[in-house]
């Protein structure tokens, strides 16, 4: 079979998609519309677009995945020859992992948490080889070295939740090499991962391209991923193929808007913002936020999680600081206590001098008005039972802002204007607005009090590349013409340079650096920013 | 005529207001009223509803009571009214006195002659064995073996009746309703089906008994229909009583955590450790001797056995408020996580009005579910209860009763199949048509399978 597998010449086609389209079974509305495409050995072809333009439902067509609401009206998909649309069920089976393999996003998922790691590569290769006993353990172990996980005689009899995320994914990638596939579809395989082990998986699957002279078919929305992973790029939006190149000349010359708006979205770690005044609005000195860990039957406290481990920062008025650092890293958690949301172990959280913490439900409320808040799932940060427009006024009317029912009604309109949307939407509910237009309405409900201090915690992760430009354009706007302050907490240093004044990097509750953006992100002292900083993908 | 207000009268009436009122106020929200769109859509939502509505209708009429007047007896003239010491409902006049002819034991459905022999005079005054006739069924016809003929004749007439019935009522609903996109025809078919088979059964029940006679010669249809009231009031009742309850412990275990879910929690972990029929059936024989130590309490029997079903109904909603209640903390535990209730905490908005629009909103969909699917299953646990001896007083009909009667009397040869049978029916019929609609409402309104039909 390897020995098969050497004559296949790099560059030679895989798979070949041709005129693909996929209708809704109910409707016949088009969700995927004629598209084709072929795979190379040895190469990676990046499929890339917003969500809802139809790249993942074309990659289930092609395994003859989809779900029973979509169905494929026409086109074929072609390996060595054989059209696989015209196979019957028990023979895609054979060709699914044997020929073609998959990796999903959410490894946490994909994987049987019962069984262990090992177990469950085994099964693979049970069902597609002879090898049993030893032999197969030792082929496993054989893959997760070739996969980069580290000790893989232990690891070999772990369980999902023992490993990390990174790992996880490692265990997934082995699995679908497992059987030495040909094609390797990978669906967004590191959205879900931090992005210093983003990168180190996507160089894993870029080195196995190579070794194994697999055909990659990557799909993602992120065109840092792309612009360091793939040799050949297409752009999908709305069910077509609207741009096709090799990776060079799409990002040298994009010929369509779309992929220049795309592109776009991709820092440029050249320019920064200036420094604002330095005036501090809000003060953290040696703050520490502390979880028990309780055991027993007494839920005695033993130990705790130190979630914050004493940060201390400031925050000037109309400054913008960026609190940057990995899942876990205590950031999220930081906002939350200084929204009194969360209690505090120590330190001192300053407003204007004033301190505020550990003070009462009621004695906070004055300083409710001057901190806010924007969360990062617009979807369940809102109410669904609730109009935008009582979305928008609840904060009005809880925090005596004495304003007449009218009054209040003129006000919600004109935040929604503000945030580019129309005042008639005030009566409509949440789930009639996409996620980019729920957090501009998530920022007019933070407007609505005059604050003058918001805690965006990740507000753009969860949206597309384009509409997060445009969300952050408006953040910007609103700062230059309220003076207001953003603590912006993101893992994401690609979107800092045009955004902070300020970078605080967050690393297991410490903050192990900050300064102005210029100083950290070209001149990063702590080894850790400088790891973030590597993952991030640039232009130039 | 002197109206009795009972007081299981006064709360069913009280609680379809209230629930009207509920649903009145529940049409403000867009999405709500979306979901219960989509359960009338389906012809079988719209069949389960009809049929639940007309046995709601049979408990609410069942429900208006009074006791007649009594008439004077000849020769004594005095200026004081008294009333009759039984107490007659709407519904019993609607039925034309279908409870009021008693044979003397048991009879088989469309029966003239008993169903046990008894000692006999013949025409020549001799004393034999032989089955006696009926007192009431039959009594019209000259010759027993016209039977058949008069029954077709009965029911085709009753038929007629039946049909001019449902025209007259169902006349005005075609003409309102005919442009609306729910498929209201499958309720008029319903509708029609129930009026008709209801003016059948009045009409031949004066001359038969449909259902034959029990052992204290009762109509049993009769007493099959005086178990509607009980069934569904103790359905509904039970489940407001046990609402409340686990609601306000349920949203507050998981909304404030610490030590009141800890309180909630042990509460609830002990309450559900002790053998609920146990617990059931002590508290209600303690009732029992409260109402036989307080005799004065009650002015007739109606009365006494109204207190106690009402303490029924109360002890199984205190009882059942377990599983509800845990469902509620957990999905507060989630909701009180959620961006919103977050961002209400950051505008300082008081814990009352979180908890009143921000997570009570959002756990309605449980409720909703848990007060249908426990509605079916109280109505069977009516029936076990009654079927230990320890539910319903005997003088009120009830399912469970006949059930527990039907014990002896299908050990016996010939069986008398037709007391389980009449129970059996009404019961099903209920219990079917309410699983069926919770069904329903359960798809359209847990978050869950309307996220699957979103992702297929």
């Amino acid at each position: 079979m390897s020995a098969l597998k050497q004559q296949l010449a790099a560059g030679s086609v895989c798979m070949r998609v041709a005129d693909l389209t996929v209708v809704l079974a109910d409707s016949g509305e088009a969700i995927v519309k004629g598209i084709s495409f072929e795979l190379k050995a040895g190469q990676i072809f990046a499929l890339v677009g917003e969500s809802g333009s139809g790249k993942s439902v074309t990659s289930l067509a092609a395994m003859r995945l989809l779900p029973d609401a979509l169905k494929i009206s026409s086109g074929s998909v072609d390996v060595e020859g054989t059209d696989l649309f015209g196979l019957s069920e028990a023979r895609m089976q054979e060709i699914r992992g044997r020929k073609v393999a998959m990796i999903f996003q959410n490894a946490m998922s994909a994987l049987n948490p019962v069984q262990t790691a090992g177990a469950q590569v085994a099964e693979t290769l049970k069902l597609h080889t002879p090898l049993r006993g030893a032999a197969l353990r030792q082929r496993v172990v054989q893959l997760f070295t070739e996969v980069g996980i580290p000790d893989p005689e232990q690891r070999f009899g772990f369980f999902p939740h023992q490993l990390s995320g990174g790992q996880q994914q490692r265990v997934m990638i082995a699995m679908a090499l497992a059987c030495e596939p040909d094609v390797l579809i990978a669906d967004e395989p590191t959205t879900a991962l931090d992005v210093t082990i983003q990168l180190q998986v996507l160089n894993l699957i870029r080195e196995l391209t190579r070794s194994r002279q697999l055909a990659v078919l990557l799909i993602t929305h992120d065109m840092g991923v792309v612009k360091n992973t793939a040799d050949e790029v297409a752009v999908m939006y709305r069910g077509e193929l609207i741009e096709r190149a090799s990776v060079k000349q799409f990002f040298h010359n994009p010929q369509q808007a779309y992929s220049r708006k795309l592109i776009d979205a991709l820092p440029d770690l050249g320019r920064f913002r200036a420094a604002a005044e330095e005036e501090p609005l809000l003060v953290l000195q040696d703050v520490k936020v502390h979880f028990p860990i309780r055991k027993g039957l007494l839920q005695r406290t033993v130990d705790y999680t130190r979630a914050v481990d004493g940060v201390s920062l400031a925050i000037g008025r109309g400054e913008t600081f960026a609190l940057v650092g990995e899942s876990g890293s205590g950031k999220s958690t930081l906002g939350r206590a200084i929204l009194n949301l969360e209690e505090i172990a120590g330190g001192e959280i300053l407003i204007r001098g004033e301190a505020i913490q550990g003070i009462g439900r009621s004695a906070m409320l004055p300083y409710r008005k001057q901190i806010q808040v924007i969360f990062q799932n617009p979807f369940s940060s809102m109410n669904p039972r609730m109009t935008v427009g009582d979305i928008i006024a609840e904060g009005m009317i809880s925090l005596g802002l004495a304003l007449s029912e009218e009054a209040r009604s003129t006000r919600i309109q004109e935040l929604l204007e503000r945030v580019q949307l129309g005042g008639e939407h005030a009566r409509r509910y949440p789930h009639e607005f996409s996620g980019g237009q729920l957090q501009r309405i998530a920022i007019a409900r933070a407007l609505a009090v005059n604050p003058q201090l918001i805690i965006c915690d990740e507000p753009t992760s969860a949206l597309d590349v384009s509409i997060r430009a445009e969300v952050l354009e408006l953040l910007a706007e609103l700062q230059r013409e309220f003076g207001v302050s953003y603590l912006f907490i993101t893992h994401d240093l690609s979107i800092v340079p045009t955004l902070a004044h300020k970078v605080g990097v967050m690393q297991s509750g410490k903050l192990v650096e900050q300064g102005t953006a210029e100083q950290i992100l070209t001149a990063p002292q702590h080894p850790y920013t400088q790891a973030l900083l590597a993952a991030v993908p640039r232009l130039n | 005529m002197k109206p009795v207000i009972l007081w299981s009268d006064a709360l069913i009436y009280l609680l379809v207001i209230s629930l009207a009122f509920f649903f009145y106020r529940l049409r403000k929200d867009p999405q709500t009223r979306e979901r219960w769109a989509e359960v009338f859509s389906s012809r079988l939502g719209m069949v389960t509803f009809t049929v639940i509505a007309a046995y709601i209708m049979v408990a609410l009429l069942d429900s208006l009571h009074f006791r007649r007047a009594l008439e004077n007896p000849e020769g004594v003239a005095v200026e004081q009214v008294f009333y009759d010491n039984k107490v007659t409902s709407v519904f019993d006049l609607l039925t034309g006195g279908m409870g009021d002819r008693f044979e003397r034991t048991y009879s088989a459905p469309f029966a003239l002659i008993s169903f046990e022999k008894e000692n006999l005079k013949d025409a020549a005054g001799e004393d034999i064995r032989d089955y006696p006739p009926l007192r009431h069924a039959g009594q019209h016809l000259q010759d027993p073996s016209q039977r058949g003929a008069d029954i077709l004749s009965k029911t085709v007439t009753a038929l007629l009746w039946g049909l001019l019935l449902s025209a007259l009522l169902i006349g005005p609903q075609w003409l309102l309703l005919r442009r609306s996109t729910y498929p209201w025809y499958a309720s008029w078919l319903v509708q029609g089906s129930i009026i008709c088979g209801g003016v059948w059964v009045v009409s031949l029940s004066r001359y038969y008994h449909i259902l034959g006679t029990d052992l204290g010669g009762a109509d049993v249809l009769y007493q099959s229909l005086k178990g509607i009231r009980t069934g569904v009031l103790l359905g509904t009742l039970a489940t407001l009583i046990m609402l409340p309850i686990a609601v306000t412990l349920g949203v507050m275990a998981g909304y404030f955590k610490g030590w009141v879910d800890d309180v909630v929690q042990y509460l609830y972990t002990t309450l559900s450790s002790i053998p609920g029929i146990l617990l059931i059936a002590a508290s209600v024989l303690l009732f029992q001797v409260y109402i036989d130590l307080n005799p004065d309490f009650f002015a007739v029997g109606m009365e006494k056995a109204d207190a106690k079903f009402i303490a029924l109904c109360f002890i199984l909603g205190v009882t059942s408020w377990s599983s509800l209640c845990r469902l509620i903390r957990a999905e507060t535990l989630k909701i009180s996580q959620l961006g919103y209730v977050q961002a209400a905490h950051a505008f300082g908005v008081s814990h009352t009005r979180i908890l009143g629009r921000h997570v009570l909103p959002n756990v309605v969909h449980i409720i909703l579910i848990t007060f249908v699917l426990d509605f079916s299953a109280l109505v069977l646990a009516e029936a076990v209860l009654s079927y230990i001896g320890v539910g319903v007083d005997p003088s009120m009909g009830s399912w469970g009763n006949m059930i527990n009667g039907a014990r002896s009397e299908l050990s016996r040869e010939p069986t008398i199949w037709w007391t389980l049978t009449g129970a059996f029916f009404f019961m099903f019929a209920l219990v079917l048509a309410a699983n069926l609609f919770s069904d329903l409402v359960r798809d359209a309104f847990d978050p869950r399978t309307s996220l699957q039909r979103s992702e297929s």
